[in-house]
């Protein structure tokens, strides 16, 4: 007789997820891995999870693809199905850890890219009220960005930014996917006030990017694996929408903790400027 | 390929949103990113794969831009190769099927 299934339900952005396994030893692990971001919220979608002896963590390319009603998602490490119309899947997987996130970060991004949001490679922590969001490839900064930051900054993320569309604009809200910094961000979320770009460099300076320029340094930052037409259209639509609403600029930065008070001042400075935006160069293909 | 029978059509595999003036296509098959500028856009938005390039050069460019009609129907040729090298655009001498996304 198979033991019992025993569920925690995980709530990240405001999705909550029941994570379900026979498993103590692994309900333990996601409880404490998913500490902070445990929720009481009836679950808007479940997945069971079936330990197997997969492969170890895999660098090999995702796979997420439709067949039929359900998602497919493939790794070496796991093999996932996902029903978007009931929102219930099954995992199997071994009990890494690692692999866990990875199946979470891809249901979140799917189900993100149906309602108008998107995960995003980047840092983001709330300053006075308002988040502001640090991307860029790796090296560029990003928990760099998060170790300056000064003690009244909480921090969302230093890897993993989760965004969703609001009233007046996008909302950042906290992850617990952390990147070197080891660290879950705080479960909170908080009105996007900025994105940036980041790079080092000998001073800290801010400078404007053009439409096509933010657009496209944002979709190459963008979690999305799903092989997927339909999807990918509305991820760029979201895309362009989201750049017509918040400010997205390049921060070059030089690593000592004055960056933030450049960051601190962005709204001021960027109401100030508002009516000095130039407009863009435009690019040939 | 004869110039006067080149046939385009936008491929099934590409998104395409316009912004600012401007058109960011981007492939799903392998996610290149194009931003096209007024021009461009403007042949790309013709590509319906029953109008030769041909016409659509001379109604939608030489029609629209202040350009010189050899050197638009160049470009326009250039531009039409790039694309279809990066399965952005179809080209056929013969005329397409409009693929439904």
């Amino acid at each position: 007789m198979a033991a019992p299934l025993k569920v925690a339900c995980v709530e990240i952005g405001r999705v909550p997820i029941a994570l379900s396994t026979c498993d103590d030893r692994f309900l333990d692990l996601l409880r404490q891995r998913y500490d902070g971001f445990l929720s009481s919220s009836p679950p808007e979608f479940e997945l069971e999870f079936d330990l197997a002896d997969t492969g170890p963590v895999s660098d090999d390319d995702v796979r997420v693809r439709r067949e039929g009603d359900e998602w497919l998602l493939e790794r070496g490490d796991f093999c996932a199905r996902w029903n978007p119309r009931t929102g219930q899947g099954r995992v199997r997987q071994n009990a890494n850890p690692y692999s866990l996130d990875s199946v979470l970060r891809i249901l979140h991004s799917l189900i993100l890219a149906e309602r108008g949001g998107f995960l995003l490679h980047a840092a983001s922590a709330i300053c006075d009220g308002r988040a502001y969001l640090f991307s860029g490839v790796s090296g560029a900064g990003k928990t760099t960005m998060t170790r300056l930051a000064p003690a009244d900054i909480t921090l969302l993320t230093d890897e993993i930014s989760y965004l969703r569309p609001s009233a007046d604009g996008y909302a950042a809200y906290g992850t617990p996917f952390a990147g070197e910094l080891a660290r879950a961000g705080e479960n909170c979320a908080a009105p996007v006030s900025a994105l940036f770009f980041l790079e080092q460099g000998p001073e800290n300076r801010v400078d404007e990017l053009t439409s096509a320029e933010a657009v496209r340094r944002l979709m190459r930052n963008i979690l999305f694996f799903a092989e997927d037409h339909g999807l990918m259209e509305k991820l760029l639509a979201t895309a362009c929408d989201f750049v017509a609403r918040v400010p997205i600029r390049r921060l070059t930065f030089y690593p000592d903790s004055r960056v933030w008070e450049l960051v601190r001042n962005f709204d001021r400075d960027f109401e100030r400027n508002l009516d000095r935006n130039s407009p863009g160069v435009p690019e040939h293909a | 390929m004869p110039e006067n029978c080149i046939y385009i059509a936008r491929s099934s595999a590409i998104a395409a949103r316009a912004l600012a003036g401007e058109m960011m296509v981007m492939n799903s098959a392998d996610s290149t990113f194009f931003t096209l500028n007024e021009v461009a856009t403007a042949i790309f938005q013709a590509a319906d794969g029953h109008t030769p390039l041909r016409e659509i050069v001379r109604e939608k460019i030489c029609a629209q831009f202040d350009v010189d009609p050899e050197q638009a129907q160049a470009d326009a040729e250039q531009f039409v190769a790039e694309l279809s090298g990066h399965g952005v655009l179809i080209v056929s001498n013969q005329p397409l099927a409009t693929e439904a996304p």
